[in-house]
């Protein structure tokens, strides 16, 4: 310090002055913790020792190979139908932002119609797709001749029609997902990127849809862990999923609540699994942003240390 | 070799909903000449400029560039607009840096300056890599090529986006206020590399606050006020004896 020209040595100044403070009390903090630790210490204490859990039933159907089956079926669901709903939610957003009317119009009609209806009565309305179009076929449209034509029974198995129901739903709500992180990218983003000569197609994937990413990744994970467990409503058109497996074994062994909690751990460990894969994929596309050193984070810490 | 200008803007008019910005704007930007446009904000500066490279349509009136129509093609006694890639291919040519930069914030500084060349012109990678080196040691940043933008300072990023510009070699450079969202200690460096740009006989069109930068660098200065042109002529002669009153009035508001 001496030797440097400062103009404020003439003011009182120490060679240090250190800050060490003394933490305020919060008897109320610890009153709350405490009980919260007692509440969760009586509810692990009333699920252990109930007899009428059956943790050895619930233990042995864990890695049943019909749970296993359906616990795959589950994941097959939410992994393509997620898929094919971030496709179509992508072209939905893109003729959403169009200039033609008629693109606007049509995407418009599709998010209205299947956000409108239940996702449920959709699942229905496509296992019995058959009363209506009894056969499906390639063809000239508006009653021309046909090349290639198959029986609506032998193509929507309990599968596809999961399929189908899952992905066109979810397409509707992911337009809008996409459609919100298209517009929240800088208007000034396309127009440096057209005056660099780009064609739209070049600005959307090159330079739009990279930064609008940012914007849709974290409502589309949310999507996911969503998805996982609306694969369960399959059940109603017996969709071979965890849950169908599950509810068919305990109408065998009348183990109702020992299979719904083999189920529930097994969604429970998806979905775990999901959140962790959500958070890298964020990482990667914060490339480019600076992140500011969390403070929230710090003060989350339960029991902040004492200063010593 | 020709008499033919780089920029010929006659009589266009702009009108945004109710309020007409352009009322008439006739210019013209001879090659390897620095036109500066000053005005007050609201005076159409911008507009003019964004109507060049057709960023903004324009209602009426024409704009050539390199001896070329933007936007439309003459065909059999009317006018036909052009098809986007055809503008695209107009646009190629004509360089444009914003007040506000607009880098691609998910590419670094050498990404942002290949993207044109490798997206629109098609150029292998490891040569325009090699050419954006090239530029960025021009504006004075090779050591900042692996930067993202959101680590680079306001001047810095503004160079990268002249770099960036640059790089589709185009024949036409138009600057939107370039100093303007700058720190004041940040300016000079962004103007010494257009000083640079306009020593190597580059054609440019700025608008611009910087009365000093106009002077010394331009060839001629343009004042708009309300959306025409008010005064045109050599930067020496219109800064020292300013015609109108209005013109005055700015001089003396802009220091």
């Amino acid at each position: 310090m001496t030797g440097e020209e400062r103009a404020d040595a003439d003011l009182p100044v120490d060679a240090d002055l250190p800050i060490d403070a003394v933490r305020p009390v919060r008897p109320g903090r610890w009153v709350a913790a405490a009980a919260a630790l007692l509440f969760l210490a009586w509810l692990a204490y009333t699920v252990v020792v109930n007899q009428n859990l059956h943790w050895d039933v619930i233990v042995a159907y864990l890695g049943d190979g019909r749970i296993l089956g359906g616990l795959w079926v589950t994941i097959q669901l939410t992994v393509l139908s997620m898929a094919i709903g971030l496709a179509l939610g992508v072209l939905a957003a893109v003729m959403q932002l169009s200039d033609s009317p008629v693109l606007r119009g049509t995407s418009a009609l599709y998010t209205w119609f299947f956000r409108g209806t239940p996702l449920l009565v959709q699942l229905i309305f496509w296992f019995n797709i058959g009363l209506v179009f009894p056969t499906f076929g390639i063809g000239v449209p508006f009653g021309g001749p046909k090349l290639v034509e198959w029986q609506a029974n032998q193509v929507i198995t309990p599968f596809t029609a999961a399929l189908l129901g899952l992905a066109i739903n979810e397409g509707a709500y992911m337009a809008e997902i996409v459609r919100a992180g298209i517009r929240s990218v800088d208007p000034g983003q396309r127009e440096a990127a057209e005056s660099l000569g780009m064609s739209h197609r070049q600005v959307l994937r090159r330079v739009v849809l990279p930064q609008a990413m940012r914007v849709i990744i974290p409502p589309t994970g949310n999507q996911f862990i969503s998805m996982l467990k609306t694969t369960s409503m399959v059940s109603v058109i017996a969709g071979a999923e965890l849950l169908t497996v599950a509810q068919r074994i305990y109408l065998g062994n009348f183990e109702v609540i020992a299979m719904l909690v083999v189920a529930s751990i097994w969604y429970v460990v998806l979905t775990t699994i999901a959140s962790v894969g959500q958070h890298f994929v964020e990482k990667r596309f914060e490339r480019g942003h600076v992140r500011l050193p969390s403070r929230v984070r710090r003060n989350l810490r339960p029991f902040p240390k004492e200063p010593s | 070799m020709n008499e033919r200008p780089m920029v010929r803007i006659q009589s266009v008019r702009k009108r945004f909903g109710p309020l007409e910005v352009l009322k008439g704007v006739s210019l013209d930007v001879p090659a390897g000449e620095v036109v500066c446009v000053v005005g007050p904000s609201g005076s159409g500066k911008s507009t003019l400029l964004r109507c060049v490279n057709r960023l903004e349509t324009i209602d009426s009136g024409r704009v050539w560039v390199n001896g070329e129509l933007m936007g439309y093609e003459e065909r059999g006694g009317r006018l036909h607009a052009l098809r986007p890639a055809e503008l695209c291919r107009q646009r190629r040519g004509i360089g444009m840096v914003f007040q506000r930069f607009h880098l691609f914030p998910h590419r670094t500084a050498l990404e942002n300056v290949m993207e044109g060349p490798v997206t629109v012109l098609r150029t292998p990678a490891a040569r325009a890599r090699r050419e954006a080196g090239e530029l960025l040691d021009r504006v004075g940043l090779a050591d900042r090529a692996h930067h993202y933008p959101a680590q680079l300072s306001g001047g810095q990023q503004q160079r990268v986006a002249i770099a960036r510009s640059l790089a589709m070699r185009p024949h036409l450079m138009l600057f939107d206020e370039p100093t303007s969202a700058l720190d004041p200690e940040l300016v000079q460096e962004v103007l010494a590399v257009m000083r640079d740009l306009a020593a190597s006989g580059m054609t440019m069109m700025v608008v611009t606050h910087e009365m000093a930068f106009a002077r010394e660098v331009g060839d001629q200065l343009v004042f708009m006020d309300h959306g025409v042109v008010l005064e045109r002529g050599h930067p020496r002669e219109v800064l020292t004896a300013p015609r109108h009153e209005r013109l005055r009035a700015f001089l003396g508001q802009v220091g």
